[in-house]
């Protein structure tokens, strides 16, 4: 069975300077699976290569179809979803507009609703705050809202950029908890770059570990979460 | 940009001086028209070369050069019509007016970049028309009739016409000008005033006072724009506040974009061709109005309005820049200038 | 007293032009971070395309729609043609495209229709509209139409999922990006609104200043005040502030009037109105740049 998505050989670029060498990954549908690395590794350039937000060269292909090259826009209607650092609300719109504006693209209007308040069901904190200026959610609340406006988009893919950035642990385990039950109840496959490599390690059935721009190692996380290299780089044992 | 020493403009310079002496055997070519044209053209160029100072080497957008003008313009006006001061006397006058007011301007103009400098030098300069009409100012002004004068007198007995005279006068005032840029241009001040065009933080940082060169380097640009405002008061011998709108800096932002931003030997060849294009386009609607018979107030403005999008795509550096580029792809540049040079096109071409 | 009164009534006509373009520009200043210095010229521009309308026959408020849709697709072409290819060009490229359209509108429109001053209609019938003395017929339907515009305006980029699209684009085109929404196109979009209202503000200004082709000069000025003094990046300060620049200017030049009746002394009046513009724009720019109502922008070192 072809994988959901599959990236070969990827390099990329910000202007004239190089940041990703060969990258190389298969994500399956249904899966979570996790990019590891040090601050500068490349996990964020490699969801951003995804996207096209940055010059690629390389193989990137999802559902089969070549992704490099196209606009950002048109990637994301393929059903792809970024959560990007930094969690990029629109801070002077409001929660509803917020959730509304990724239904934008989608074709089955009757639907929105439904989904609203499914997505509703899962971060009931944000039905709570639904005119609020999304720039006066806190931090944890902002996370939720950009999760939930990612489902609006019915991805197949999420991509999620250091979700726990920030955020109090107890807000943390909460986001990722919803994230599992996403995962599962919404068919969403995800590909996780985090940090907090227990904590993604934990969550996801699959990692990949990058070192200057390369991967240095994968397998499934029960593997890799006790292999010795991994666990004195990014796990502090 | 490397200056004086540039072949091509030491012959451009001898053909200059020795052309109109070839009067008698070519007295067509070198008519007296044709003489108070070129004049017009060297004035052009000062002018050009004055927005150059402050937007080419400095890096500070002005759209309304044609105030400085139309301040050196009258003042050289008034003091030869209130007090019948020679035309010669009036040009030092106004240089230093006009860098008394550029340099105001530049006072809050240190807070502005980019768009924002544009606009308030945009609406300097939509404003000049009215405040020349000012009631209180129209004893000085004339108001709307403007000032009328008389062409300046060929001195000494010399047997020149009075066109002739005008254009070795005007000519002369370039070449010092022209020098006395360069000279600025290649001293430690000059490469001071390009430091804050291209890195302004780094020029900062480095303990050069931005503050005070991008004021002074604003006084200097409107002193040498007022020259040539002065010099054409005596050339036309006639002033009035409608000729100095807005148009008057579309035609100098021309000379600039044309000829090459950074370049002094840019300036003149933009100042000539601004004057060309706005004579052929006259001659051209003439044409079509008296001759064809349309309907059609044909002007230079469309000319110019392509020309300066068109440019910006094609050949952002300027004719002059153009061909340097060409030339250098021809054959190896030494150090410093190849520096410069890359740096330019880095500047102009983003 | 009533006097006064039509001072303010007529500050308003102006202000609520004033207010279009402050907003035309504010507009696209949001969305792209340019300022468009060829507004009044397209806007002058669009007002002549009606004039010929009518010239050939269409009744006014037709030509006038005809004129506004031609305007909006001729922002439109200007964006995605003229624009988009440079929109990582130094600043200074960018000031110098927009001069070049501010010429070739001025100077196309005097080609074909010649610099002659020509009379303009107005639509709003003389006998029964307008409050005796207060205010004129026109003027009272300026304030009427200009009000209309603006709300359709606001309703559009509150109410609707294109303008809450277009909104989303001009906060964060990056993110409005990664939510499918084709940002370039909205761009587009918004040039094309933005030289609509432009054309709505030279349609109706027409009849007051006569249709020539250097009306809008003096007029973009004031909007440029009125657009800073209401904070450069605010749409709705933009309003506000057109409707203050045009009812300050109104009633500076009345002050002087007045003063100069009373003492036979002329301090200002009606010739220094661009002059108190331009000492509006760089008071402003140079004081408080974020205006009334905007927001100043740090400059990330």
């Amino acid at each position: 069975m072809a994988a959901l998505l599959e990236v070969k050989g990827l390099k990329a670029f910000y202007g004239q300077t190089q940041s990703l060498y060969d990258v190389g990954f298969e994500i399956e549908t249904g899966g979570i699976t996790t990019l590891l690395g040090a601050n500068g590794a490349g996990k964020t350039t490699t969801l951003r290569a995804i996207c096209n937000m940055v010059r690629t060269e390389g193989a990137i292909r999802f559902e089969g179809r070549d992704l490099v090259g196209m606009p950002t826009e048109e990637i994301v209607r393929l059903r792809i979803a970024h959560v990007p650092e930094g969690r990029g609300t629109f801070t002077t719109l409001t929660v509803d507009e917020n959730l509304r504006i990724a239904a934008y693209t989608r074709r089955d209007k009757a639907a929105v609703q439904a989904d609203l308040d499914r997505v509703f069901s899962y971060f009931p904190r944000l039905k709570e705050r639904i005119q609020q200026q999304a720039g006066t959610l806190s931090g944890g609340e902002q996370q939720m809202l950009a999760i939930a406006r990612a489902l609006m988009l019915k991805p197949r893919l999420m991509l999620l950029d250091e979700p726990s950035f920030g955020l109090a642990p107890l807000i943390v385990v909460e986001i990722f908890r919803i994230m599992r039950r996403i995962n599962e109840e919404e068919k969403v496959s995800m590909l996780l770059v985090e940090q907090n490599a227990a904590l993604a390690l934990d969550l996801a059935d699959h990692a990949y570990v990058l070192e200057t721009g390369r991967v240095v190692m994968s397998g499934p996380s029960s593997i890799v979460k006790n292999d010795e290299n991994v666990r004195k780089s990014y796990l502090g044992y | 940009m490397p200056a004086f020493p540039k072949t091509w403009l030491w012959g451009l310079l001898a053909a200059a001086f020795l052309i109109p002496l070839l009067r008698p055997l070519l007295p067509d070519l070198v008519s007296d028209y044709r003489l108070f044209l070129v004049s017009t053209m060297i004035i052009a160029s000062i002018a050009v070369l004055g927005l150059n100072l402050l937007t080419g080497f400095n890096g500070q957008i002005s759209l309304g050069h044609s105030a400085f003008y139309a301040v050196g313009a009258y003042t050289a006006a008034i003091l030869m019509d209130k007090l019948d001061m020679p035309y010669y006397a009036t040009l030092p006058i106004a240089a230093v007016v006009c860098f008394i007011v550029g340099y105001l301007f530049g006072l809050p103009a240190l807070k502005l970049e980019g768009h924002y400098l544009a606009l308030a030098t945009f609406a300097l300069a939509l404003s000049v028309p009215q405040i020349l009409k000012y009631k209180w100012l129209e004893d000085l002004t004339g108001g709307v009739q403007g000032i009328v004068l008389s062409k300046p007198e060929v001195p000494f007995g010399l047997p020149l016409t009075e066109d002739q005279w005008l254009y070795y006068y005007c000519l002369v005032i370039m070449v010092l000008l022209y020098w006395a840029a360069a000279n600025i241009l290649n001293s430690r001040s000059g490469r001071a005033m390009m430091a804050i065009r291209d890195q302004y933080l780094a020029a900062d940082t480095m303990g050069i006072d931005t503050s005070l060169y991008k004021t002074v380097t604003f006084g200097i640009s409107a002193a040498y724009t007022g020259i040539a405002g002065a010099l054409s008061a005596s050339a036309i011998a006639f002033v009035a506040p409608d000729s100095f709108n807005f148009f008057l800096s579309i035609k100098f932002l021309i000379g600039l974009v044309v000829g090459g931003v950074g370049s002094l030997a840019g300036s003149v060849v933009g100042g000539i061709f601004y004057v060309l294009v706005d004579n052929s386009a006259q001659a051209l609607s003439t044409f079509v109005k008296n001759d064809l018979g349309l309907p059609f107030d044909l002007s230079a403005y469309t000319v110019f309005g392509i020309l300066l999008i068109v440019l910006m795509y094609l050949m952002p550096m300027g004719v002059v820049g153009g061909v340097y580029y060409l030339a250098r792809s021809m054959r190896t540049m030494r150090g410093p200038q190849a520096k410069e040079q890359a740096t330019l096109k880095q500047r102009v071409s983003g | 007293m009533e006097q006064f009164l039509q001072q303010i009534a007529s500050g308003l006509a102006n202000g609520a032009i004033y207010a279009c373009v402050a907003l035309a520009l504010v507009m696209i200043y949001v969305s792209t971070d340019h300022i468009n210095f060829a507004q009044g010229e397209m806007a002058m521009f669009s007002t002549y395309i009606s004039w010929q309308l009518m010239s050939w026959g269409l009744s006014f408020w037709v030509a006038f729609i005809a004129a506004v849709a031609f305007s909006f697709m001729l922002g439109v072409l200007i964006e995605r043609v003229i624009l988009r290819p440079l929109h990582s060009a130094p600043v200074l490229s960018i000031v110098v495209v927009f001069i070049g359209l501010l010429a070739i509108c001025n100077s196309v429109a005097g080609a074909i229709w010649s610099y002659l001053i020509k009379e303009y209609p107005s639509p709003f019938p003389k006998s029964s509209f307008g409050i005796a003395g207060v205010i004129g017929p026109h003027q009272l339907g300026v304030v009427i139409v200009t009000l209309i515009v603006l709300g359709l305006l606001f309703a559009f980029f509150r109410y609707t999922p294109l303008g809450l699209a277009m909104r989303a684009a001009a906060q964060n085109p990056q993110m409005a990006r990664l939510v499918g929404v084709r940002v370039d196109w909205m761009l587009a979009l918004g040039w094309g609104l933005a030289a609509a209202v432009g054309a709505v503000a030279g349609i109706m200004v027409a009849h007051i200043v006569y249709l020539d082709p250097n009306m809008m000069g003096g007029i973009l000025l004031y909007a440029f005040a009125g657009a800073l003094v209401g904070g450069i990046g605010n749409p709705g300060g933009a309003v506000l502030g057109g409707f203050i620049v045009g009812v300050l200017e109104n009633m500076v030049a009345f002050a002087g009037n007045q003063i100069e009746k009373a003492t036979g002394v002329y301090i200002i009046g009606n010739g220094e109105k661009l002059t108190v513009a331009l000492i509006i724009v760089i008071f402003v720019l140079t004081v408080k740049p974020a205006g009334l109502f905007g927001r100043v922008v740090v400059k990330r070192v």
